[in-house]
C-alpha cells in the first residue's frame, strides 16, 4: 500500500461517486416531488449528449456552453412532456411509470432512424491533473456534481420556491389550500430534473460513445441509486445513497471488472430494502421524526 | 357452488371478461380450430403459430401479476431467458440420456421459481413501494443480459455446453417424449403450444376466480386492508411473483424447444418491454384480452421485423404510449366496456 495507489482509490471512488449521483439526482427530485418514477430519463441523458456532441461539431460553440444548452434544451423538453404526458397521470403513478417506457422506447429508436447508430464523439479536454505515474481526467465531473448537489440544495432550502416544493412534497393538499400552485411546482419540477439528466449527458459526452442507446449504461446504476436513496428526501438521498454504493462498486470493478461492480450494487439494493423498505433518506426522515417526538415529550 | 359442476361455475366467474354461453362457444369453436388447424395448415404456417402461442404463458403470468396483483414486472424475460438456458444446460450435457430434456425442462422451471421466490423474498417482504419492483426487475434483466453477453470464450462452458457469449447458446435439443420430438417445425410442438395456451389461459382463470384469486385482487386494491384481514400479504405476493416468472419459465423452454437456440437479448431491454406492452395494450385486466394481444402484437413485431427492426419497436413504443394515454385499461378492454353500453342502450 503506497501513497500513489490510496491517492488513485480515492480519485476511483470519487469518480463512482459523480457518476452515480448525476444519474440518479434528477430521477430522485422528481421522485421526491412528484412521486413518479420517470423511466426516459436515461434518454433524456441521451438528448444531452446529443444536444453537446451537435452543438459542438456543427455550431463549433466551446464545450462549457454546449454543456450549458443541453442543460437548457432537456430541461424545456422535459417542460413538454410533463405538459403533453405527465400530468395525465398524477392519480396512476405506475401508468406514468409505463407511459414514459414508451416515451423512452419512442426517443431511443427515433433516435435511432433520425441521426443513425453513432455520431464522432466530442475530443476530450486537456485539462488532466497527473500524479505519480496516475493521471486524473475525471476531476471535473466530481466537482459539477458537487456543485450541481450545492445548486439543489440551496434552491431546496433558500429559496421561496424552494419552501414551496418542500410544502407540496409534504402535503399536496394543505400546500393547495395555502395558495401554493401545485401544478406549476410539479411542472417547474419535472423541467429541473429532465435538466440535470441533460446536464448529466452533457459533462460525459466527451468520454462515452455516443449511440442511441447510451441511456441504458446510466439508468441501471441510476435506479439502483435510487432505489438506495428512496424518495423522501431528494438530495440527502442522492447524496448517501451514491456515498455508499460508490465505496461497494469502485472496489469491486476495480478488483472483478464492472460487471461484477453492478452485481454488487444489485444485491446491495435488495438487503437495503429489505431492512430500510423506504430507502436511506427514508430512514433518517423516520430517525428524525423519533428524535422529535422524543425531545417534545 | 359445490360438487363436481362447481369447478365450471368457477371458470366462468366473475374475474375477467367474457361470460356467458355465447362466449364459451366461440371459445370453444376457436380452440376446436387451433387443434385441428394442422390437418389443412401448412409446416410453415405451423412454425409461426407455434412461435407466437410460445410467448403467451409469459403474457398471462404478467397480467396475473400486474392486472390481478397489482405488481409490475419487467422481469418477465430475465426469467424466460434463466429457464432456456439452464433447460439449454440440462438437456445438451445429458443428450445421450433418455428422458433428459424432461429433466432439463423440470430443473429450468424449478430454477426459474426458485430465483424469483428468492428475488421476491427481499423485495415483498421488505414492504416496498410499488414503483420499486419494476426498477428493480429491470435492473435484473439488464444485468443478466450484460453476464450472458460476456460469457464468449472456451472458458464458460459447463460441463461441455459452451455458453457463447453474445452469440448465444447453439444446438439445444428439442423437448423429447418417447419417440416423439417437439421440435420448430413439428405438429406436436405446435399442439404443445396450443395445449400450454389453452390450460395456461383456463387454469389461470380457475385460480382468479377462487378464494386465492380474490385475496390477490384484495392485496392490490387494498394491501392495508388485506393485512388486517388476517392474510400474510407479502407471502401471497412472493408466491404470485414465483407463479408469474414459472410461466415465464414455460415459455423459455417451449421457446428453446422451438428454435434449439437462445441468445443474450432475450433478456435484453426490448425483450423485457414486450410482455408489458402486450399486457398493457390488451387490458391488464383480463386474460382473455392479453391473450389475445400477446398473439396479435407478436405477430404485428415480426411482421414489422422483415421491414427493419428499428421500425418495429418505434411503433411498439408508440402503441403503449398511445394506450397509456387514450385506453389506459387496455384496448380490448376498452373495446369490450364500449360494446357492453351500447347493447345497454340499444332498444
Amino acid at each position: 500500500m503506497n501513497v500513489p495507489y490510496i491517492v488513485s482509490l480515492a480519485y476511483q471512488y470519487a469518480d463512482n461517486l459523480a457518476f452515480l449521483l448525476l444519474a440518479a439526482l434528477g430521477l430522485m427530485i422528481i421522485l421526491g416531488v412528484i412521486d413518479v418514477i420517470n423511466l426516459a430519463h436515461g434518454e433524456l441523458i441521451m438528448l444531452g449528449a446529443y444536444t453537446t456532441t451537435l452543438a459542438y461539431h456543427r455550431a463549433h460553440l466551446p464545450l462549457p456552453a454546449c454543456v450549458l444548452l443541453s442543460f437548457i434544451g432537456v430541461g424545456a423538453f422535459g417542460m413538454f412532456l410533463e405538459r403533453t404526458v405527465i400530468r395525465r397521470f398524477y392519480r396512476d403513478k405506475l401508468g406514468a411509470l409505463v407511459a414514459t417506457w414508451g416515451i423512452s422506447l419512442l426517443l431511443s429508436q427515433g433516435m435511432l432512424l433520425f441521426l443513425g447508430p453513432s455520431l464522432i464523439a466530442v475530443p476530450l479536454p486537456e485539462w488532466t491533473l497527473s500524479y505519480a505515474g496516475y493521471s486524473f481526467g475525471g476531476y471535473r465531473l466530481f466537482s459539477a456534481s458537487i456543485l450541481v448537489v450545492l445548486l439543489a440544495w440551496w434552491i431546496f432550502y433558500r429559496t421561496k420556491f424552494g419552501v414551496r416544493t418542500r410544502a407540496t412534497m409534504q402535503n399536496p393538499a394543505m400546500a393547495q389550500a395555502l395558495g401554493v400552485d401545485t401544478r406549476r411546482i410539479y411542472l417547474y419540477t419535472f423541467a429541473a430534473g429532465s435538466a440535470l439528466a441533460g446536464l448529466t449527458g452533457g459533462l460525459y459526452a466527451p468520454t462515452t460513445t455516443i449511440v442511441p442507446l447510451m441511456g441504458t449504461t446510466f439508468v441501471d446504476v441510476a435506479f439502483i441509486t435510487v432505489v438506495v436513496g428512496g424518495g423522501a428526501n431528494p438530495i440527502l438521498g442522492a447524496l448517501t445513497s451514491s456515498a455508499l454504493l460508490a465505496s461497494i462498486s469502485a472496489p469491486l470493478s476495480s478488483v472483478f471488472g464492472t460487471f461484477m461492480g453492478r452485481i454488487g450494487l444489485l444485491l446491495t439494493a435488495l438487503v437495503i430494502i429489505r431492512f430500510l423498505p423506504r430507502g436511506l433518506s427514508g430512514y433518517f426522515q423516520d430517525l428524525q421524526r423519533r428524535r422529535m417526538a422524543g425531545a417534545r415529550s | 357452488m359445490r360438487g363436481p359442476l362447481g369447478i365450471f361455475s368457477r371458470v366462468g366467474g366473475r374475474q375477467d371478461l367474457g361470460r356467458g354461453a355465447a362466449f364459451w362457444v366461440a371459445f370453444a369453436i376457436v380452440a376446436l380450430g387451433l387443434v385441428a388447424f394442422p390437418l389443412f395448415g401448412s409446416a410453415f404456417y405451423l412454425s409461426n403459430l407455434a412461435n407466437f402461442f410460445v410467448y403467451v404463458p409469459m403474457g398471462l403470468g404478467l397480467c396475473l401479476l400486474w392486472g390481478y396483483g397489482g405488481i409490475l414486472s419487467f422481469g418477465q424475460a430475465a426469467f424466460f431467458g434463466i429457464s432456456g438456458y439452464v433447460y439449454g444446460i440440462v438437456a445438451q450435457n445429458l443428450s445421450l440420456t433418455p428422458g433428459a430434456s424432461l429433466l432439463g425442462v423440470a430443473a429450468a422451471i424449478l430454477a426459474t421459481v426458485i430465483v424469483a421466490a428468492l428475488f421476491g423474498y427481499f423485495v415483498f417482504y421488505g414492504q416496498v413501494s410499488a414503483w420499486i419492483i419494476p426498477l428493480l426487475t429491470l435492473v435484473l434483466s439488464l444485468i443478466l443480459e450484460t453476464f450472458m453477453a460476456q460469457t464468449a470464450g472456451y472458458q464458460w462452458r459447463i460441463g461441455h455446453v459452451l455458453l457463447g457469449g453474445y452469440n448465444g447458446m447453439t444446438g439445444i435439443p428439442s423437448i423429447q417424449v418417447g419417440p416423439l420430438e417437439f421440435g420448430g417445425a413439428s405438429i406436436a410442438l405446435y399442439l404443445l403450444t396450443v395445449i400450454a395456451m389453452l390450460l395456461g389461459y383456463l387454469g389461470l382463470r380457475l385460480l382468479v376466480n377462487s378464494h386465492f384469486g380474490y385475496v390477490v385482487v384484495g392485496v392490490r386494491d387494498d394491501v392495508e386492508r388485506t393485512r388486517m384481514l388476517g392474510y400474510n400479504v407479502a407471502r401471497m405476493q412472493v408466491t404470485v411473483f414465483a407463479l408469474a416468472a414459472g410461466l415465464a419459465g414455460l415459455s423459455g423452454v417451449l421457446y428453446v424447444s422451438w428454435g434449439n437456440y437462445i441468445n443474450p437479448s432475450s433478456m435484453g431491454l426490448y425483450a423485457a418491454t414486450l410482455p408489458v406492452i402486450w399486457t398493457a395494450v390488451g387490458g391488464r385486466s383480463s386474460l382473455i384480452a392479453v391473450t389475445l394481444s400477446t398473439v396479435a402484437l407478436k405477430w404485428l413485431a415480426d411482421s414489422l421485423a422483415v421491414r427493419g427492426g428499428e421500425y418495429a419497436f418505434l411503433i411498439m413504443g408508440a402503441l403503449l404510449l398511445a394506450t397509456m394515454l387514450f385506453f389506459p385499461a387496455g384496448i380490448v378492454v376498452s373495446l369490450n366496456r364500449l360494446w357492453r353500453r351500447a347493447r345497454r342502450h340499444a332498444p
